[in-house]
């Protein structure tokens, strides 16, 4: 069997699909071409995103790497009962990542991390059926990580950075399912702010018994993304002191980035490389997406996330000594509760098919390419937290949603 | 060996990007052919038939946002999923929806919701100058065949859609802007349109005019609110000689009825006939309660005593004469019914002796506001008076008042009041006390009967139900013999108005304004409200010929349009 029909049968029988409300698992090419694993695996100066403490293993003074992805995805949606249908035209999100580790001493390495881990770009056609929920959403936040990575004692190593994140939002939607100006246009509400900073840390330790087998530890601290200087913008809503009135205004929201801790082991082998990481993702703490606005008015939007386990495998097989190939898998648990599935993030669990090659140009220079496919399974699901404005009944909006995404990367790697 | 798995693996990733970026498919797709059927019927061509339900009236206007609106519109849309094809309605220019003739408003622009000075919300006119004008045609090709204002007859009648017979008065605006020609029937133009499915809902104009108006018609000769008739009781079988609020024929509507289904299944068309709903579902008749005098209103219920005092007099008049049902009484403690004028009681003012009978009455009087009056001011009052009781009652539960007495009730009857103002000064009675008097006695709906065009009374309820249920055999009797479908709307609208039904997010009821159903007209559907008309319809088609036409969300579609750009 070749490896283009182990690639369509793959495609054919997964059976369990898509995850991970806004995260983004793109911070690295070599990496997720292996599932996204790499907290026990030292390979680049990536290590730096997935386990600080590995940076000091680094065998090079200097290493550098750098990489961006296209992520094309698509979201469909159906209601049988109704006959409605729609399909998301999303642009292309463009995660990247940038990787600096200078090692000091023999036991003592610095390193700067520059990545994308959360975002979310979402375009449903606008005043579509679900557009009371969600028009287009996008989400993005870059965090800046100033490492240190010690070596501790011969086999266990640490390593730990404080993380700046500036995050932006825009979030547009309708007022209500059915109200309009006097043209008929419907009432919109959209939500914007950018450059909004937040803070947290991350620490890892790494443990390396033999040459050949590394564990790893690492924690990611909650990122609170507190938005208080953004614009909320409503427009063609009707002259009338029973609705809001046309303009902009401030509002104040709360967008949290949450905690995630992960475990994981490698294992060197001949030519090969396994490794296996465990990650969960501390989701609960996203209660609500709730928007308060200047002048006092409220939306309250429950969220009720729970906390959400990944389970990443990966092998890289040195082919040659110029080129290095990696496949991976993962599933990727949503942290989307039955009941809450919104059309802004419409994740159920997802299956990751990764492949990737790195093509060492020189000793120092390296190419790398990866490729995931993320698959959903085709799902039914409701939001039932929405009512029309002064309605004391809740309209669930539900329906059977279908998503993937393609997402290929590229990147170099540099070592001296 | 190196370069050769290298470039097989880049095109493992090209082969891969591709297969998986045009493959995002349900397992099986509303948008597929054959997820949702047809049945046994063809809806390639949808033509739809009305008047102005089927048009997508409401608000009193025909506007753009209620033809997208119109159950035909909504059906159309779901119809695209069993082989429907395009829809097209004689649009209007724009979102007010006045009509203009040769540039001259001719009709009002629609009702909104506007909050006045005190904060209260009641139905407007919406601002705007209308730019829609029935001169200019519509040109292309129509499935939506529903005139505003048509009666079954009319769908018959050539010249209904003349330009130049809208000016007289023999044709009709809306139908004028789409007629084929100035003899065209309506019939003939939608049977034109060669509809392979077609709904039909006409005959609710044909009692609707006559119970708005309370039984009641303007005599075009002398200007006067005269009794409508009730052609079911007069045997007038010409529907040429019929006034715009006489109720039709029986035998004449099922005439009609049966050409316009014969013109319609012509080429073998299936469709759906939908009957005619109470018109006791409307808020039009359901809003205004007949016991709309409450003792807790601070301007009514002060005067109670008084009031009790002059209509015990009258009363003892009443039951002299033989009328004591006609006894009037407000309570101190619950709701009381208005005062009406009922013009099927005999008038008791054409006696001489109920003058005479009513001078001690107005002596008594006098005497209670401190007025002494002689017997000969006594006995001229009365004969003032005499006409303003001679044929009123109390409203009961059993009567319907129109949503229009809604801002008359309560209210000064100022032609009454100067008239007795006059009167009262000329008889010597200080001007102030006069004009005090003259006030006590001309409050609409309490001291002044309310005119017949605001109460629709058990008599006249008769004439509407008698009439309707005898439209309603012919429809579902005709529907029977063609084997078309045949929806309840009758039953449906029933629902809405007792209870109401719950959909996703709500419950639709029949109150005005809030319950979602009705506009602001309260007689034509909201958007909403005819979202679920259209889900009945298509509900019987499918239980007629087995099709699955997908239902909609009625959650989805608006109900009243709240606007403060009003006149």
């Amino acid at each position: 069997m070749n490896k283009l029909q182990v690639f369509v049968v793959l495609c054919l029988v997964s059976t369990m699909a898509f995850a991970g409300g806004y995260r983004v698992s793109t911070q690295s090419n070599r990496q997720l071409a292996m599932g996204h694993t790499g907290v026990a695996v030292v390979n680049s100066a990536d290590i730096l995103f997935f386990n600080p403490a590995g940076l000091v293993h680094l065998e090079s003074r200097l290493s550098v790497s750098a990489g961006a992805f296209g992520v094309f995805s698509d979201v469909s949606y159906q209601n049988e009962q109704f006959g409605t249908f729609a399909e998301t035209d999303s642009p292309a999100g463009t995660p990247f990542y940038l990787y600096a580790s200078y090692k000091v001493t023999d036991d003592f390495a610095v390193g700067l991390g520059v990545y994308t881990p959360y975002g979310s770009n979402v375009t449903w056609p606008t005043d579509w059926v679900g557009s009371h929920l969600v028009n287009e959403i996008e989400l993005s936040a870059i965090f800046i990580q100033p490492t240190l990575s010690y070596q501790l004692f011969d086999s266990i190593s640490i390593g730990a950075g404080p993380i700046i994140a500036i995050g932006g939002v825009e979030f547009n939607r309708n007022a209500s399912r059915s109200l309009t100006d006097e043209q008929g246009n419907r009432s919109n509400v959209a939500i914007e702010d950018s450059g909004v900073t937040g803070y947290g840390w991350t620490a890892g330790l790494m443990f390396t018994p033999t040459e050949n087998f590394k564990l790893g530890f690492n924690y990611r601290s909650l990122i609170d993304i507190e938005s208080t200087e953004g614009t909320a913008t409503f427009t063609n809503f009707p002259n009338s002191p029973l609705t809001p009135s046309n303009g902009t205004q401030g509002f104040e929201a709360t967008l949290p980035l949450p905690a995630e801790a992960t475990v994981g082991v490698s294992y060197k082998w001949d030519k090969f490389l396994f490794a296996f990481d465990y990650n969960r993702a501390f989701w609960s703490e996203y209660e609500a997406l709730d928007i308060v606005f200047e002048d006092g008015s409220e939306s309250i939007n429950p969220r009720n996330y729970k906390d959400a386990s990944t389970y990443r495998f990966g092998v890289e097989y040195n082919a040659t000594g110029k080129l290095d190939i990696r496949a991976g898998y993962y599933f990727d648990e949503s942290p989307v509760q039955s009941g809450y599935f919104a059309p802004e993030t419409p994740r159920n669990d997802s299956n990751g098919y990764t492949f990737g090659l790195s093509y060492n140009v020189s000793s120092k220079f390296s190419i790398d390419a990866s490729l995931l496919y993320l698959r959903f399974k085709q799902i039914n699901e409701s939001y039932d937290f929405y009512s029309d404005p002064g309605v004391p009944v809740t309209a669930p909006f539900g329906g059977t949603y279908k998503s993937q995404a393609l997402i290929p990367g590229l990147g170099v790697t540099y070592n001296m | 060996m190196m370069k050769r798995s290298y470039i097989k693996f880049l095109g493992l990733l090209f082969v891969g990007t591709a297969l998986v970026s045009c493959e995002n498919e349900f397992d099986e797709s509303v948008e597929d052919n054959d997820f949702y059927t047809a049945g046994e019927a063809d809806f390639s061509n949808y033509v739809t038939v009305g008047n102005s339900l089927t048009a997508g009236f409401a608000d009193g206007a025909l506007y753009l946002q209620g033809q997208q609106n119109s159950y035909p519109n909504i059906i159309a849309g779901q119809l695209e999923r069993v082989g429907g094809g395009e829809f097209f309605q004689p649009l209007v220019n724009d979102n007010l929806g006045g009509l203009t003739a040769g540039g001259n408003q001719i009709t009002d622009n629609r009702f909104v919701l506007a909050v006045d000075a005190d904060g209260n919300p009641g139905p407007a006119i919406l601002e705007g100058t209308p730019t829609t004008d029935i001169t200019n045609k519509v040109t292309g090709p129509l499935n939506n065949f529903g005139v505003p204002g048509a009666k079954s007859y009319h769908l018959a009648a050539p010249g209904y859609g003349s330009v130049a017979g809208v000016a007289m008065g023999t044709a009709n605006p809306y139908y004028a802007r789409f007629s084929s020609s100035e003899t065209s029937t309506v019939i003939q133009d939608a049977a034109a349109a060669n509809p392979t499915f077609f709904t039909l809902w006409i005959g609710n104009n044909d009692i609707l005019g006559y119970a708005t108006s309370g039984g009641t018609k303007v005599d075009p000769s002398t200007g006067e609110v005269v009794a409508a008739e009730d052609h079911n009781i007069t045997g007038n079988l010409d529907p040429s000689t019929y006034a715009g609020n006489d109720i039709t024929n029986n035998m004449v509507f099922a005439g009609v009825y049966s050409q316009l289904v014969t013109a319609l299944t012509a080429n073998g068309a299936k469709g759906a006939l939908v009957n005619i709903p109470d018109v006791t579902s409307i808020p039009f008749f359901t809003t205004v309660p007949p016991l709309a005098l409450s003792p807790a209103d601070p301007t009514f219920g002060p005067q109670i005593p008084l009031l009790n005092q002059v209509y015990g007099g009258l009363n003892q008049v009443f039951a002299a004469f033989g009328q004591a049902d006609r006894s009037i009484q407000f309570s101190s403690t619950g709701a009381s019914g208005i005062v009406i004028r009922d013009e099927s009681l005999a008038d008791l003012s054409q006696n001489p002796a109920f003058a005479t009978a009513l001078t001690p009455v107005v002596q008594g009087i006098g005497a209670a506001v401190g007025l002494p009056l002689s017997p000969a001011q006594a006995a001229g009052l009365a004969q003032v008076l005499a006409p303003q009781f001679g044929q009123i009652r109390q409203a009961t539960a059993d009567d319907l008042v129109t949503l229009r007495a809604a801002s008359v009730i309560g209210t000064l009857d100022q032609n009454r009041f100067d008239q007795l103002n006059a009167v009262f000064t000329q008889g010597g009675i200080p001007a102030q006390t006069a004009a005090t008097l003259a006030g006590q006695f001309s409050v609409n709906g309490v001291t002044v009967g309310m005119a017949n065009q605001f109460v629709l009374t058990p008599d006249e309820q008769d004439n509407v139900s008698d009439a309707q249920a005898s439209y309603n055999a012919t429809i579902a009797q005709l529907a029977a013999a063609n084997d078309l479908a045949l929806v309840d709307a009758r039953a449906e609208l029933q629902t809405v108005a007792q209870g109401g039904v719950p959909f996703n997010g709500g419950l639709l009821t029949s109150e005005f304004v809030t319950g979602g159903a009705f506009s602001l007209d309260g007689v034509h559907p909201t958007p909403r409200g005819y979202a679920y008309t259209a889900n009945a319809i298509i509900e019987a088609i499918n239980a007629q010929y087995g099709s699955t036409i997908p239902v909609v969300n009625i959650g989805q579609y608006g109900t009243v349009q709240t606007s403060n750009n009003i006149d």
